[in-house]
């Protein structure tokens, strides 16, 4: 069996699985800094010990907040409920900027870290407005 | 199949698909039955302004609300018509109740200039264009709302507002937005939605007034509250005062009225 | 089949890069408005749609046109249609591709584009747009390249394609009713609220779609050297005469009503544009231009475009003129005028919004090309022939 055009088609593949191949490859050069948000803002580090801790365990913000954040825009601006009952039965006031930033007054150690690192890029700042950064945290 | 065939099917799905019964309440849901108006159930309620034009004395009068409004809500001003967005502004007599002038209008009404926005109306166009539900009327307090998060800038509901209440950013509105001009309460749009007058209500969940009426607190100038509750203020002024709202010919039973009496 | 797009004379090569050329550079200007928002257009709070919008309300309806060929062909068996039939349906594929892309680039937000279908709306006109002119897309793009694909292997084309032949007929309807829904269901843009809106839609359609064919069939004939046939053409000359006529005729039941029942509110569109409101008259050289060509093509094609094809050509441009710039420019400029407030705002398309329009038509013109060089080079082969060589 004869492959016509031989040279142009392994040409042509090389190049394609060369161009694929090329994130992993390029990847694999340098590996990124693991992700280390801070929680040490100034706000925080105010609170009583007791206090600090967010409306939801750790671990679950770290994994949901995305999907959890989405919910509270849905509650606030479809049902008009913009009071949230946390697992503790806490009410907290539901607001991205006024409650969330309050305390997390730093984005780029916080929130940025991560987002960054996985090269997810939400639209939240287009119009939620970020705290004034404190140069340096604590 | 042959031709007269299909000739018949073609008319038979297009006389079901237009049965008038059935594309009626498609429209408008409910409209056919012939029931009361339901009473309202608890806790539902229909927010309403009534704005008296008389009891506004000077330009600075209108400047205090559209301010108020202006500022806590983040909306741009650009200094250009062509990148205008405004929630709350003044119109003459003849622009706001078009069709209603003649040329012997009282020379005093003629020259008022009357306070604009949203009229939050029970049938809203804009909504019933909205192809993301991005507008919405909230059924228990009458507000049409904008998720900004949703909107995909069509404009459709611009092209269907008869009041001009809608503005769309046309630019990123942060670009003027700067420094002692930003509100760091209240959230700013993003380039390329749609924005309107949303009856403050981030102020109504504290228990707040709306901003416009609180700048003419004292004045008599601006009435807001439950117009389905008969003991309201706001049914109070409609009860002893003639007032007219804009377009009332379109059926969108706008929830914003206005009294010129004393003018 | 596709392959044969790729391969062609010099001068299709030329046209092609010419296309591509344009192409990039409203890719550029898209990058720019993309970037810095619709402030770059002419379009304002006042006036909220402009340019794209209106193309793509005129191309919806070149899109439609194709069941002008569709049904004479397929329901009545005309067999005259038999060669251009396909042209008819390439022709609504590039436009209706033309339409999104017209949708696409006037959206605020085209990145949350999906919303549409995430969060579907049918109480929404756009949500029934968008369903009918992806479904016309494909309905064209179907039938069109399977029919073709069995001309090429010379053999009839299979019994499962009727239905959706049949099919694509309502649809084409559909399309240009919906896109009406879009204006004619808005209180207070008096020029839209009317009922014959999508009448009105179609009849102009069904004239300017064809009428543009038939200057892309001369074209084809002259530079790609293949026929038609004249009598195709002369009949489809009379569909667009009559079609034409029958536009004309609307408007006219336009005039009537508004300024016969003197109501001003109604009154102020037409005014605008026909004469000028309050001192602002930007639309009024274009409609008079409209107007004029309208009534000079429909008395060219009654009479001596009958026996003249180079007259049918020009009649077929000025009526393709005079309806472009009826719905392509007066109609949704028009319907802005006056505001909810009854002011008067003019709109002027700005230079990167006119880039980006003429990309997109570019767009639409790479893809006709490219079909009809398919259809011409599956064509030209006479029957039983070997189809491996290009003519």
């Amino acid at each position: 069996m004869k492959l016509y055009d031989g040279g142009k088609i392994i040409t042509g593949l090389v190049i394609f699985v060369g161009l694929m191949l090329s994130p992993f490859i390029l990847g694999m050069a340098k590996p990124g800094e693991k992700p280390d948000p801070k929680t040490d803002t100034p706000e925080i580090q105010e609170m009583e010990e007791k206090d600090r801790k967010c409306v939801e365990p750790k671990e679950f913000m770290r994994t949901s907040h995305m999907v959890f954040i989405d919910s509270w825009r849905d509650q606030a601006l479809r049902d008009g409920d913009r009071v949230y009952e946390n697992s503790e039965g806490k009410e907290i006031d539901i607001s991205l900027q006024n409650t969330c930033m309050k305390c997390h007054s730093n984005k780029k150690k916080f929130c940025d870290e991560c987002h960054n690192y996985m090269a997810v890029k939400p639209y939240c700042w287009d119009c939620h407005i970020v705290p004034e950064e404190k140069e340096g945290g604590v | 199949m042959d031709r007269r065939q299909f000739l018949k099917m073609a008319g038979l799905t297009s006389l079901i698909s237009l049965g008038g019964f059935t594309t009626v309440e498609l429209i408008r849901p409910g409209l056919l039955d012939a029931s009361e108006p339901p009473a309202a159930a608890p806790g539902v309620k229909r927010l309403a302004m009534v704005i008296d034009v008389s009891k506004f004395r000077s330009e600075a009068a209108y400047k205090k609300s559209i301010e108020a409004c202006h500022k806590i809500h983040n909306v741009p001003d650009f200094r250009n018509p062509k990148d205008e967005i405004k929630w709350l502004w003044t119109e003459k007599y003849e622009n706001t109740f078009p069709g209603t002038e003649h040329p012997f209008v009282k020379d005093s009404v003629k020259e008022k200039p009357f306070l604009l926005m949203c009229n939050h109306c029970q049938y809203p166009p804009c909504v019933r264009v909205c192809p993301t539900k991005a507008t919405y009327k909230r059924e228990f307090d009458g507000l049409v709302a904008m998720d900004y998060h949703r909107c995909i800038g069509c404009r459709f509901c611009m092209a269907a507002c008869p009041y001009g209440a809608r503005s769309f950013n046309w630019r990123d509105p942060r670009e003027v937005l700067k420094d002692e001009r930003l509100d760091r309460e209240f959230p700013t749009r993003t380039k390329g939605v749609v924005e309107k007058c949303n009856f403050c209500v981030e102020r109504l969940a504290k228990d707040l007034i709306p901003a416009c009426v609180e700048a003419q607190e004292g004045t008599g100038a601006m009435f807001f509250g439950d117009i389905d509750d008969p003991g309201s203020e706001v049914r109070e002024v409609l009860r002893t005062n003639y007032t007219l709202r804009r377009k009332p010919g379109l059926g969108t039973q706008p929830n914003a009225y206005y009294i010129i009496g004393g003018v | 089949m596709l392959e044969k797009a790729l391969t062609g004379s010099a001068r299709y090569k030329t046209w092609m890069l010419f296309l591509a050329v344009i192409i990039g550079l409203g890719f550029l200007a898209y990058l720019r408005q993309f970037q810095t928002g619709l402030t770059l257009t002419g379009m304002s709070r006042d006036v909220s749609w402009g340019i794209y919008i209106a193309q793509f309300t005129f191309l919806v309806g070149v899109a439609a046109s194709a069941v002008m060929l569709v049904i004479p062909y397929y329901l009545h068996d005309y067999k005259a249609f038999g060669k251009i039939v396909i042209f008819g349906e390439f022709l609504a594929i590039a436009s209706v591709v033309m339409c999104m892309l017209f949708i696409v680039v006037d959206l605020g937000q085209p990145m949350r584009l999906l919303n549409v279908i995430l969060h579907p709306t049918p109480g929404s006109v756009l949500f029934w747009d968008m369903i009918v002119l992806n479904g016309y897309l494909g309905l064209n793009l179907l039938c069109g390249w399977v029919v073709l694909e069995c001309e090429r292997k010379d053999v009839p084309p299979p019994k499962w394609i009727k239905p959706f032949i049949y099919l694509s007929i309502p649809w084409a309807i559909s399309i240009h009713t919906v896109t009406a829904f879009l204006y004619a269901g808005l209180p207070g843009r008096h020029l839209w609220l009317t009922a014959i809106l999508a009448p009105r839609f179609l009849a102009s359609a069904f004239s300017s779609g064809p009428a543009l064919l038939i200057i892309l069939v001369f074209i084809v004939r002259k530079y790609a050297n293949y026929d038609v046939g004249s009598k195709a053409i002369r009949t489809l000359a009379t569909i667009v005469t009559y079609a034409a006529i029958a536009n004309v005729f609307f408007m006219g039941l336009e005039f009537f009503t508004v300024f016969y029942s003197n109501i001003p509110s109604h009154e102020h569109a037409l005014t605008y544009m026909f004469v000028g409101l309050h001192g602002y008259n930007n639309l009024v050289p274009f409609m008079w231009t409209s107007a004029v060509l309208a009534i000079g093509s429909i008395l060219l094609l009654l009479t001596k475009a009958k026996k003249s094809e180079g007259i049918l050509f020009l009649a077929c441009i000025m009526l393709f003129t005079s309806f472009w710039i009826d719905k392509g420019i007066g109609l949704i400029l028009g319907g802005f005028v006056p505001t909810p407030t009854e002011h008067v705002t003019e709109y002027l398309p700005k230079a990167n919004e006119i880039m980006i329009t003429l990309g997109v038509w570019a767009i639409g013109f790479f893809i006709l090309s490219a079909l009809y060089k398919i259809a011409v080079s599956v064509k030209s082969v006479p029957a039983h022939a070997e189809p491996s060589k290009e003519a």
